[in-house]
């Protein structure tokens, strides 16, 4: 008898244990974007890219479109280079769309927000492996803050 | 000093790897399990409430001063798994199991059990060590993982309920920062790890503690002592490891 109930507190401190763990896999960590078939891969040259991250989001007005899976630098032109993968669900930009970086909130984590451009006769819809030309590269607060400083200094004179 | 270490080695390679058959090692398990994880669970659950609503309470009165007060789930969330959860859980684990452990084998020793198991030509490293160290290694990280559970509930209680943070920002900016493997599987890892070390510590204090009174209250606070230095500076180097990139 004192064996039957050992063993049924011991399933039950297995299976609170299992419930325990799924509640951190699916209610605390979030499930990333599946990198499998149903997504595409888009390329990006910026200038700077501040303090965007592999895992950062794209976002299209907001909603999550896809996340950054690789950055590195070109080694000819020694800028940054970022791997964007794309959903699936989502591949209807043209050409002419453009990415900034951007910050969510003044001191928040930095994104890729895009912007879907014009459609016109002689545009595309972006394909696997194609490369986003018009980009815009992160803010830098303190190059900001430089430029002020400078116009404010040569004003004075 | 070096003659203990090989002691030590040489117990855990037998724990490790003179695994008792499964019809007769089975049962031997589920008693560990029973007696080292089920009642840690109480303790565990208790600490992990009660930590995660004090880090809650902590966080909102800093991070309200900036107005950023929807980032309390991820600080709470993060620092529960990748630090305190898993430390906490197996210095928690020290006190209650390891010492429980370290307690009774020293006791089997000086009442002479081991030795006259190895008369009956019953290997003690079979029957009494390997199921306890597996139990404990089986053990700690669930009980780590119901830790942060709980905690994370408990920083809920304290910024939702009483706070008043918004429900819906706490858990997304909670699953935005959280993530699966540099999180959640780092702390199981560093869970593994920490019971590896604590059982190790426990058993080999017990069972080559000084069969007397005296010897086995020494070895009983060595255990505890020796496994809470080795959890936090084997923290350290794993944090190191983990997050220094």
């Amino acid at each position: 008898m004192l064996t039957r109930k050992i063993e049924l507190l011991v399933g039950l401190f297995l299976l609170s244990a299992l419930a325990a763990f799924l509640v951190l896999v699916f209610k605390v960590a979030n499930v990333d974007v599946k990198v499998s078939d149903d997504t595409y891969t888009l390329y990006a040259k910026f200038s700077n890219i501040g303090g965007l991250k592999v895992r950062s989001p794209v976002k299209v007005g907001g909603v999550v479109v896809g996340r950054v899976s690789h950055i590195e630098l070109d080694p000819k032109s020694l800028m940054p280079i970022v791997t964007l993968t794309m959903d699936e669900r989502y591949h209807q930009f043209t050409d002419t769309s453009s990415v900034a970086i951007l910050t969510s909130g003044l001191l928040g984590e930095q994104f890729l927000g895009l912007t879907p451009g014009f459609e016109d006769d002689d545009t595309s819809i972006l394909a696997n492996g194609d490369r986003i030309d018009d980009t815009h590269s992160a803010l830098v607060l303190e190059d900001l803050i430089g430029q002020f400083l400078y116009s404010m200094s040569s004003k004075d004179k | 000093m070096v003659r203990g270490l090989g002691r030590a080695g040489l117990m855990l390679w037998g724990a490790i790897f003179i695994a008792p058959r499964p019809s007769k090692g089975v049962p031997l398990l589920i008693k560990q399990l029973y007696v080292i994880g089920v009642q840690s669970m109480i303790i565990v659950l208790v600490s992990g409430l009660f930590i995660g609503m004090v880090l809650a309470l902590q966080g909102y009165t800093i991070l309200v001063d900036f107005g950023t007060e929807d980032s309390l789930g991820p600080m709470v969330a993060l620092s529960l798994l990748r630090e305190l959860g898993p430390v906490v859980t197996a210095l928690l684990f020290a006190g209650r199991a390891g010492s429980a452990l370290t307690a009774e084998l020293g006791l089997m020793k000086s009442t002479e059990q081991l030795s006259s198991l190895e008369m009956m030509a019953v290997d003690p490293l079979r029957q009494i060590i390997a199921p306890r160290f597996w139990a404990g290694v089986i053990s700690m990280p669930l009980l780590a993982v119901m830790f942060v559970a709980v905690g994370v509930y408990g920083g809920y209680l304290v910024g939702v309920e009483w706070k008043g943070i918004d429900d819906g920002s706490f858990w997304s900016i909670l699953q935005a920062q959280v993530e699966w493997r540099q999180d959640i599987v780092n702390c199981l890892i560093k869970s593994v790890a920490f019971a590896v070390v604590v059982t190790w510590i426990a058993l080999y204090r017990g069972y080559y503690a000084v069969p007397n009174p005296e010897g086995i209250s020494r070895a009983t606070t060595q255990t505890v002592v020796q496994s809470s230095l080795a959890v936090l500076a084997l923290d350290f180097v794993l944090t190191a490891m983990m997050f220094a990139s």
